[in-house]
């Protein structure tokens, strides 16, 4: 397999620069290592630029409502555990409209990789401050500077009990491709958080910000729950790479219903005479 | 003929709930025909909680205003249900627990806690008594009692089931030593041919689990929340995985995404659960994914009356989204019918790729209703469910509108589904020529949809005088409110939907045209369904018999509704 043969014919639209084209890329890149076939993957996308993504990317896919990848990629997963399953979204989507998905699919630890294009600001709807935006930024939405706090997702995920926590930035494709490929093959649920530009409406956190405030984790313990709080609550220089990671059975190991085999391949028949016998 | 009601009530947290479950099945058992309801507050102790046991030796289809023998736990209840009292009606109560004046009916004092104590039993065992001396005031055999104690207590040992019974025999004894008189309502065993016995609830789950659904997601919401009991405890049995999420935002796009990697998929709630699921109800309807959402209706708006009845969600859930795609609501009006319309839902949710409603309420989903045999004629159908394809195209524009389905993961083929108006690959295209088609290609499925569906169902003479109309758990109390005035001579008719949507106009306004009189008898305050009738048809129904109170219709108020109306 090569890269190439995960592009669609639909024509890319997203802005030139923009980060997506780099996750896009390692993405691909990360499958192809990974000898993950497009019809061996699936994707719920959320709403955003993000979500584009169905479109130029040749795998199974589900774009859903915005906030609410999770949520439908935690029903694929349990209807059909044989299927890899990764959830696609935004900041707005992953961290404002649907951050509770995210705490309850971490706290069941849902087999589900969670890529989440993080840019710092609503790009789609034209620049408004998003749930990481710093305080004080000025939008559309916000043209006195934004009174709330951003959120720390890194330290939020940490606390629900995420077994699999890591930050990247779209600028390192390298970095950016390896950790997708351990966030795939983590059982359990899985947090990329990844850092990306939006060269249109945030002129703030572009590409060079990015390169002077984060550095690549290293002598990093991230079996150690408290040493990775302290990582996640570093919010000066970002540090990328793998906060926290623990192995723990997954949900979908625990539903005993799935034992034999996924939902999707048992037969529908039943005696119908005997489900009635309880009530006579 | 036998016909006679049986209730227990006081306050909340006495096991009442249990107790008249045990009622309702030792006559089920005996070969009588069971119609429960219950009346409680949304408390966990505390409230005045009712449960009423009608037992009929003739098929009936809802509960009854009088009161045969009331089982009163406290001093209020005797009051509160005075009006239900006839001359000879017997009120049990534990005359060394409380000061009860009887003046409706006959007093029936009994020592309740004293005798379930000296049976060696507990003080909740009271109610083991009661049942007992009920069981010797109608005459009725104690060792089917014994039957449904077992198996409802056999679980947790068989002491617990002595004690019960021990108890049960202490008020069947004192009853036969204490009051020589025999009671004016004798019910004797009929025979030994057990009917089910089941809630509006257990039906759909029942149903659901016969069509093999392998998935049900839901949030717990009164009172849907016994589907979501009845499948988890099952679960194991009949490989069903089962799903609580965080919230009903999260229920339906799980059940979404279930669906659409192909396991049939249900989920229930109520109108406040369903106000939350509305957006996802349209992600389905877009993706052409098939999904079944059971809308258990109760009061509102808002938190409204949790635990009581109401048919006010009728247009919330037929307009529920933004613009139009293909709607099917069902609306069962009996346990037959909730069984039926859950196992049916699921084959029409994957013939037709859409997402399915089946609309019940409170007075259907918790009531008990005998049965004596269930349709399980209908087959599983998953419509163009297809293993493989090249060039697979999820939403290839056919004549039907329908087109067909691999599951993700299928080997060579890519499947995309798209909230976004999307092309026949499922890749986002706001096209005019392209949103026109995907915009027909969706609503055309109605044209097959509306064929395939039953056609509305009129009970009773052609030839009536009056036409009762209405959808839903109203069916009930209309089919006995029309027995009760046969005896008198007056012919009545119903016209019950089973489905307001796609709604049947043609038939409904066949049917109507050859009614002398109509009355629309509907839970709600506006008169919803008599607005749809008038917007689908033409047809003005003016009368209209409307109850939005939280508790169901009883049939002698739809009869002397009918009386005043045709001036009897």
């Amino acid at each position: 397999m090569n890269p190439e043969e995960f592009n669609t014919k639909e024509e890319v639209t997203w802005c030139p620069g923009c980060g997506n084209h780099s996750i896009f890329m390692a993405l691909k890149q990360a499958l192809v290592n990974l000898n993950i076939a497009p019809d061996q993957v699936i994707i719920a996308y959320g709403i955003g630029c993000h979500g584009h993504e169905v479109n130029y990317l040749r795998t199974n896919g589900f774009e859903g409502l915005h906030g609410r990848p999770v949520p439908v990629a935690e029903g694929i997963k349990l209807a059909n555990n044989e299927l890899n399953v990764i959830a696609v979204s935004g900041d707005g989507d992953a961290y404002g409209e649907g951050l509770s998905h995210m705490i309850n699919a971490a706290r069941g630890n849902h087999n589900v990789t969670y890529l989440v294009h993080d840019n710092r600001v609503y790009g789609l709807t034209t620049g408004q401050t998003s749930p990481t935006s710093a305080k004080g930024t000025k939008s559309k939405s916000t043209p006195e500077g934004a009174i709330d706090e951003p959120i720390n997702p890194m330290a939020m995920a940490i606390a629900a009990g995420a077994t699999f926590v890591a930050r990247t930035f779209a600028g390192n494709i390298q970095l950016t491709t390896e950790l997708i490929m351990q966030a795939i093959k983590h059982n359990g649920f899985a947090l990329l958080d990844i850092l990306q530009p939006c060269v249109s409406f945030n002129k703030v956190n572009n590409f060079q910000w990015y390169m002077e405030h984060t550095y690549k984790l290293e002598n990093h313990n991230p079996a150690d729950k408290v040493a990775a709080l302290q990582k996640a609550l570093e919010m000066e220089k970002l540090p990328l790479g793998v906060l926290y990671k623990e192995e723990k059975p997954s949900y979908e190991e625990q539903v005993s219903e799935l034992s034999e085999g996924p939902l999707t391949k048992k037969s529908l028949e039943v005696d119908k005479e005997k489900i009635m016998e309880e009530f006579l | 003929m036998t016909d006679f009601t049986w209730k227990i009530a006081g306050p909340a947290g006495l096991g009442i709930m249990t107790t008249g479950l045990i009622f309702s099945k030792a006559f089920s058992r005996g070969g009588y025909h069971v119609f429960d309801y219950i009346e409680y507050p949304s408390l966990i102790r505390g409230g005045h909680n009712t449960y009423q046991c009608r037992i009929s030796s003739e098929a009936i289809n809802s509960q009854s205003r009088s009161v045969h023998i009331l089982v009163a736990l406290n001093k209020e209840t005797v009051d509160l249900h005075k009006p239900e009292m006839l001359e000879n009606s017997a009120v049990i109560y534990d005359n060394e627990k409380m000061q009860a004046e009887v003046t409706a009916g006959k007093p029936y004092p009994i020592p309740l806690t004293r005798l379930a104590k000296e049976s060696g039993g507990k003080e909740l065992m009271a109610n083991n008594v009661a049942l007992g001396a009920s069981m010797a005031l109608l005459d009725y055999d104690l060792g089917i009692l014994e039957g449904v104690i077992r198996d409802m207590f056999g679980r947790k040992g068989e002491e617990i089931v002595k004690m019960n019974m021990n108890a049960a025999n202490a008020g069947y004894n004192y009853v036969r030593e204490n009051f020589k008189e025999p009671f004016f309502v004798i019910a004797k065993k009929i025979s030994d041919n057990r009917k089910y016995l089941l809630t509006g609830n257990e039906a759909i789950g029942a149903g659901a689990v016969a069509s093999g659904c392998k998935c049900f997601v839901a949030y717990p919401m009164t009172p849907a929340s016994s589907i979501l009991h009845y499948l988890a405890e099952n679960a194991k049995k009949y490989g069903i995985a089962v799903r609580h999420a965080e919230d009903e935002i999260s229920v339906i796009n799980t059940a979404i995404g279930a669906a659409h990697a192909g396991a049939r998929t249900m989920t229930a709630t109520s109108g406040g659960g369903f106000a939350l699921m509305v957006e996802g109800y349209g992600l389905a309807a877009m993706t052409e994914t098939p999904l079944v959402i059971v809308e258990v209706q109760r009061p509102g708006p808002a938190t409204g009356m949790p635990t009581w009845s109401g048919q006010g969600d009728l247009r919330f859930v037929m307009h529920a989204h933004q613009d139009d795609f293909p709607r099917v609501v069902m609306t069962p009006g009996d346990v037959e019918e909730a069984y039926y319309c859950a196992a049916y839902a699921h084959n029409l949710a994957e013939k037709y790729q859409t997402p399915i409603i089946i609309m019940s309420d409170k007075h259907l989903a918790e009531s008990h209703k005998t049965a004596e045999k269930f349709d399980h004629s209908l087959k599983i159908e998953r419509g163009e469910l297809i293993d493989s394809a090249t060039d697979y195209k999820r939403y290839k524009l056919t004549k039907t509108g329908i087109s067909p389905r691999l599951l993700p993961g299928a080997k060579g083929a890519i499947v995309v589904a798209n909230s976004d108006e999307h092309n026949e690959y499922g890749y986002s295209c706001e096209e005019i020529e392209n949103r026109n088609k995907m915009m027909q290609k969706r609503m055309k499925k109605l044209d097959m949809l509306a064929k395939e569906l039953p056609a509305p169902k009129l009970y009773g003479p052609e030839d009536a005088e009056l036409t009762l109309t209405g959808f839903g758990s109203v069916k009930g109390a209309i089919l006995d409110a029309i027995k009760i005035l046969e005896k008198e001579g007056i012919k009545v008719n119903f016209l019950h939907l089973i489905y307001v949507s796609p709604f049947p106009d043609k038939s409904v306004k066949e049917a109507l045209s050859k009614a002398k009189k109509v009355i629309s008898v509907e839970n709600n305050f506006t008169g919803q369904f008599a607005g749809l009738v008038r917007e689908k048809t033409g047809k003005n129904i003016t009368k209209r018999f409307l109850k939005y109170d939280g508790r169901p219709f009883y049939p002698e108020e739809i009869a002397e509704k009918v009386r005043k109306v045709l001036k009897k």
